[in-house]
């Protein structure tokens, strides 16, 4: 790294940090703030659940926005549900190289993995991880889900106040991961610590640094190469690392390479799943008539499970970069600019979702959420997640009247993951 | 009127009426036929109307582009007559057209 990269990354560290910044939006008036001014990506919003009404805003006023100086430099935000959809389905004007987060990668920390590949390396990287979703293994996979949501369910305390998050949420995707990777299943917990900190903002709560970030993905790397090469010398099966061992587009990944996509398949089969089976219990609390629509009608679980996933969108954005110089609603976007999809708008758009902000479990056209993206990047892992909610709620109401939330949930210092750290509630038996 | 068919991977056939100019994939959920979930709303984006045109219907669609490539490229169990809904548009010279779904759309 030279000496200005460096200091490059520590600036951004540290006004991204959760120490006083510059940059953050936390305590600001979103309706009288000058629009040029509204910047997005500091986590500060987000973590205080203040961030709702900058997304309309913006979405009202400038649905095609430029943030000229943020701690991550100049971006666009596109903030509509029809735009979001042009964005996503045009990867060969909007790319997804170099990175789909919003703070530009130094060189030393790049892991790169599909997620931020342009065709055909993603399309033939892809395919190779791709079966571990496919329907037929879901099918094997349900009974799976079935029993450990049900060993969980049967393990928690009533009339008892414990975190949701730790006990439910991060332990069913947890072991799910872990079967998926056919990771050992007694240090699954590292699989969640490396997720969370593969995601964490340096000074934020979880990393400390870019360093101390780093050395723990190392630490991962290290785990799951050591893993890699037991799979090589033993016949393929169908879990991931397998898989990704003896596919002939991923069998000679370069060791960050492989890392990155690694850690792809972590985030995204953890923290988005984890995040959406907390968000499900926080929107039923919110909107008890619904709760009360889903006790007498279990059979609208499948379409709630989309509009939970609409309600909470457990990550906020995706970023792509111009490749050339186009138009998006009249704004004039240069080659190489950023540009941020904000799901969590697309998400609220009224001109898609009538009464966005209402959580309605029999929302006719929840499955028009972009939560899972779309196109050829659209989440490869969607129908595995809802099944892992649908089969969880439907374990619930076997066994609970209500599973009441009793105090503020603790929210996750990020603009990127949209979801918690902490939820307290009380389960109340049927 | 254009009448469509569409199989179910069980079997279970259903034809219903298609109008002209609108997509086969809009036939379909127009008139609630199952196996078709066209999460994208029909812009060639989700892959989730995958459908197996009925081989003697193959020659009479128009073929497909990048876009629709690119997809099929990432659905479960692509076969050779595999297309997507949405990128079909029905037409009087399609009338009788049929085609079977998937047992899962992914």
């Amino acid at each position: 790294m030279t000496a200005k990269e460096t200091q490059m990354a520590d600036t951004i560290t540290a006004e991204f940090s959760r120490t006083p910044s510059k940059w953050s939006m936390v305590g600001r008036n979103p309706r009288i703030i000058p629009i040029e001014d509204i910047d997005l990506s500091h986590p500060g919003i987000w973590e205080k659940n203040e961030h709702m009404p900058f997304l309309k805003r913006l979405r009202e006023e400038c649905p095609v926005h430029f943030c000229r100086r943020s701690a991550v430099g100049p971006y666009w935000s596109v903030m509509k549900h029809a735009d979001i959809m042009e964005v996503d389905t045009s990867p060969a004007i909007y790319s997804s190289e170099p990175t789909i987060g919003i703070v530009d990668i130094l060189p030393e920390f790049d892991a790169p993995s599909f997620i931020a590949m342009d065709p055909p390396r993603h399309n033939d990287q892809r395919k190779v991880v791709q079966p571990v979703v496919a329907p037929e293994n879901l099918k094997k996979l349900s009974a799976t889900i079935r029993e450990r949501a049900a060993g969980i369910l049967d393990e928690l305390p009533v009339k008892e106040e414990f975190d949701w998050v730790e006990r439910v949420s991060i332990d069913l995707t947890t072991r799910m991961l872990a079967t998926l990777f056919d990771f050992p299943f007694e240090d699954r917990y590292k699989l969640t610590y490396w997720s969370d900190m593969a995601t964490a903002i340096p000074g934020g709560g979880v990393a400390e640094s870019h360093e101390h970030r780093w050395r723990v993905m190392l630490e991962c790397l290290e785990r799951f190469t050591e893993l890699r090469n037991q799979r090589v010398n033993e016949p393929p099966r169908a879990d991931l690392l397998s898989m990704l061992a003896h596919g002939e587009a991923t069998r000679d990944m370069p060791p960050m390479e492989f890392l990155g996509n690694i850690l792809l398949l972590v985030v995204g089969g953890n923290d988005t799943t984890r995040n959406s089976i907390s968000g499900g219990v926080l929107a039923l609390n919110k909107f008890p008539d619904e709760y009360e629509k889903l006790r007498r009608d279990p059979s609208l679980i499948p379409n709630m499970v989309s509009e939970i996933i609409r309600w909470q969108t457990p990550l906020a954005y995706m970023r792509r970069t111009a490749k050339i110089d186009t138009e998006l609603r009249g704004q004039q976007i240069k080659a190489g600019d950023k540009i941020v999809m904000w799901y969590a708008s697309g998400n609220r758009d009224p001109e898609m979702f009538d009464r966005p902000d209402d959580f309605r479990i029999d929302r006719p056209n929840a499955r028009r959420h972009v939560s899972f993206g779309f196109g050829i990047h659209r989440c490869m892992g969607n129908r595995l997640a809802e099944l892992q909610l649908r089969i969880l709620w439907e374990e619930i109401l076997k066994r609970f009247h209500r599973v009441e939330v009793t105090g503020e949930p603790t929210r996750v210092y990020s603009s990127f993951i949209h979801g918690y750290s902490k939820l307290p509630v009380v389960l109340h038996p049927l | 009127m254009i009448k469509v068919t569409f199989i179910e991977h069980d079997g279970t056939q259903r034809s219903v009426e298609a109008t002209d100019g609108n997509s086969l994939m809009l036939a379909a959920v127009s008139n609630s036929v199952p196996g078709i979930d066209a999460d994208c709303g029909g812009c060639c984006s989700c892959g989730t109307c995958h459908v197996y045109v009925n081989e003697q219907w193959l020659d009479k669609l128009k073929p497909m582009d990048e876009d629709e490539e690119d997809m099929l490229d990432m659905v479960d169990e692509r076969r050779s007559n595999s297309r997507l809904a949405c990128q079909i548009t029905v037409r009087e010279h399609l009338d009788g057209l049929v085609v079977t779904t998937p047992e899962f759309q992914f």
